[in-house]
């Protein structure tokens, strides 16, 4: 089985502006990305593209042929949230990628996609999800090779496997604003700070080893991940889809490099290499090959 | 509210269910539960010893089964629930979808509680286990405030369950993979955060070093002390200022809220501790047990006695307490 994945753009995790976000999708839909995740997915107050910007958005990048998604949030605790939620799920026009799975219950029946943050670990979770609507899941971003392998053996059918191919990992999740915090800001009072932190804010070791990004509530790592380099072993594990999450700059080039590989264009080591100068810190990949997410054994000879 | 409490081996389920706990909660001794430490959890013997010594005095025994099994291990987590359900536990607590299908086709009559590891921070999310797994309690994560607790509660279809103390996790539980990011080691992988065989303390000329798989996680000075590394309670250097950057090394305590919770209509209180000592839990137990008695006795007058709060205080990781998230500023 060797599959020629697909790729997709997953949503911003970061609070970027609305001219930022309008300017940036008009640019995505000139690119070779298949598939785009649209939505605010870490806090529901960076509401500065609202529903029906985002509808909007979709609709254009429908038009220039891309599949369109519209993604829940990944901690909902307040009515308001469960509100724009259950909006979302009602759209009627994009199919939705739950982050959370009360959206599963408000879904109630509807095809749909699950993002990073619903943890579907083994092959019972996936043959459950599978009955009630579940058409393409996004593999933990902490499990290994060997257990999407093992996985894949019993997906369901018509079920489609997305990777997260490359981005810094989303790690945690807080009802604590970090960048709030780092200003000495409570989280009701934050004066979007977020909005200074286009790729996050990078938090590092007492002896200046960069080692996480915070994003509001939510915590990343300071390293991008990055699987181009293992293509071969993705298309070999019939991977239908790879996943690349949205920073500051470089985004039609990374999504550029990626195309070039899949079509045999580039080859995955130099385009690997060529992506470290594109990270706002460097690369990681130990997830990947069972180790500390923040190894990046194989991928230390490209730095 | 039901008093429920960590039972990390046989003498201290016997302590907790001696000082005054309604439930206890306890694992198996392999990591399909989110205390997989080495000397912890229970054998089948002990458990069938533990679960009967519980039932002759009244008291309700939970098995926490709570982590995310992979392909390469779901028998072991399947065989826990054949096992548990035949051992003729009072609830089963699970976090994983598959798990709680097998646990619901499987044994239709097994009382199951969603794991605070299974993240519903929603009701909607609680509905969605409710209808497909038929759970009937649900914990909640420590991410709530005060009002959402009560939101939740009015609009859930089960009993809330929510810490009252313990450790504090300030991530959603069940989302939080800040530890394998480390060591490669996670709670929902492994059954902990910051595995003990990842921890390394050294002695150097900048003071006392704590690593986490090879990350420097804290640096003390003569004197000061030096906690478990658990990275969300590590100082780090955000912008040129080194300081607690996720949440500083203090513990939960909510005994003042007990009112509110109570009148709430919170189902049950749960002490967390099961990697702690039956020092702990004796001593836990007994304070809380009191507390709630004096709680349901006369909710409006209820305010923590200094006593109980200075003997938590002896037993509490950090020097502080706090509210964690139910208390709106801490967020």
């Amino acid at each position: 089985m060797s599959t020629q994945p697909k790729l997709s753009l997953g949503p911003i995790l970061y609070f970027w502006s609305r001219d930022k976000t309008l300017e940036f999708y008009e640019r995505i839909a000139q690119t070779p990305v298949d598939i785009v995740y649209l939505g605010e997915v870490v806090c529901s107050k960076r509401a500065v593209v609202r529903f029906g910007d985002w509808m909007e958005i979709g609709e254009r990048l429908a038009a220039a042929g891309k599949e369109v998604l519209l993604s829940t949030m990944t901690l909902l605790e307040a009515e308001s949230e469960l509100k724009m939620m259950r909006r979302i799920c009602e759209n009627g026009r994009f199919m939705v990628e739950a982050n959370d799975l009360g959206a599963l219950h408000m879904l109630d029946g509807r095809p749909f996609v699950t993002g990073p943050s619903v943890n579907v670990y083994n092959q019972r979770t996936l043959a459950r999800l599978a009955k009630l609507g579940l058409r393409r899941w996004t593999y933990p971003v902490e499990l290994s090779h060997d257990t999407l392998a093992d996985m894949q053996d019993e997906r369901p059918e018509g079920v489609e496997t997305e990777v997260f191919a490359y981005g810094r990992l989303p790690l945690a999740y807080s009802a604590r604003c970090f960048t709030a915090r780092a200003h000495n800001l409570p989280k009701d009072d934050c004066d979007y700070k977020c909005g200074e932190y286009p790729d996050g804010l990078t938090l590092s070791a007492q002896d200046q080893t960069r080692f996480l990004a915070l994003n509001g509530i939510q915590t990343q790592s300071a390293h991008t991940f990055n699987l181009l380099s293992e293509l071969d072993e993705l298309r070999a594990l019939g991977v239908d889809v790879l996943r690349i999450s949205p920073q500051a700059e470089h985004t039609e080039e990374i999504i550029g490099i990626f195309h070039r590989c899949l079509t045999g264009e580039e080859n995955p080591r130099d385009g690997a290499a060529r992506l470290n100068e594109l990270m706002p810190i460097g690369p990681c990949d130990g997830y990947w090959h069972g180790k500390p997410g923040i190894d990046a054994g194989t991928l230390d000879q490209y730095r | 509210m039901e008093l429920v409490c960590p039972a990390g081996n046989l003498p201290s389920l016997k302590a907790a269910v001696d000082n005054g706990a309604d439930a206890v909660y306890f694992g198996f001794r392999d990591d399909t539960n989110a205390r997989h430490f080495a000397g912890l959890n229970f054998g089948p013997d002990k458990m069938i010893e533990g679960i009967r010594y519980a039932h002759e005095k009244g008291v309700r025994a939970f098995l926490a089964l709570n982590t995310f099994p992979q392909p390469s291990g779901w028998e072991r987590w399947r065989d826990a629930v054949d096992r548990a359900a035949e051992m003729g536990v009072d609830a089963l607590i699970g976090a994983d979808i598959g798990v709680l299908d097998y646990a619901s086709s499987r044994w239709p009559d097994l009382n199951l509680h969603l794991s605070v590891q299974g993240s519903a921070t929603n009701y909607e999310a609680i509905r969605f286990f409710h209808e497909n797994f038929g759970i009937r309690r649900v914990v909640v994560p420590r991410v709530l405030s005060l009002s959402q607790v009560k939101h939740v509660v009015e609009n859930s279809p089960v009993d809330v369950e929510v810490f009252g103390f313990g450790s504090l996790c300030v991530m959603v539980e069940g989302r939080c993979l800040l530890s394998s990011y480390a060591t490669g080691d996670s709670p929902n992988t492994f059954g902990a955060c910051s595995p003990a065989s990842a921890v390394e303390w050294r002695e150097t000329d900048e003071g006392l070093e704590t690593r986490l798989g090879g990350i420097l996680i804290e640096r003390v000075g003569k004197g000061e002390n030096a906690g478990y590394p658990t990275i969300c309670k590590a100082r780090f250097e955000v912008e040129g200022n080194t300081y607690h950057a996720i949440e500083e090394p203090t513990s939960l305590n909510t005994m003042e809220l007990l009112p509110e919770l109570q009148k709430a209509g919170i189902a049950a209180v749960k002490i967390e501790g099961r990697q702690r000592s039956p020092v702990y839990v004796k001593q836990v137990t007994r304070v809380w047990r009191a507390a709630l008695d004096a709680c349901k006795r006369d909710p409006e007058h209820f305010k923590p006695k200094t006593e109980w709060l200075a003997e938590l205080g002896k037993v509490s990781e950090g020097t502080q307490t706090t509210f964690g998230a139910y208390h709106r500023p801490w967020q």
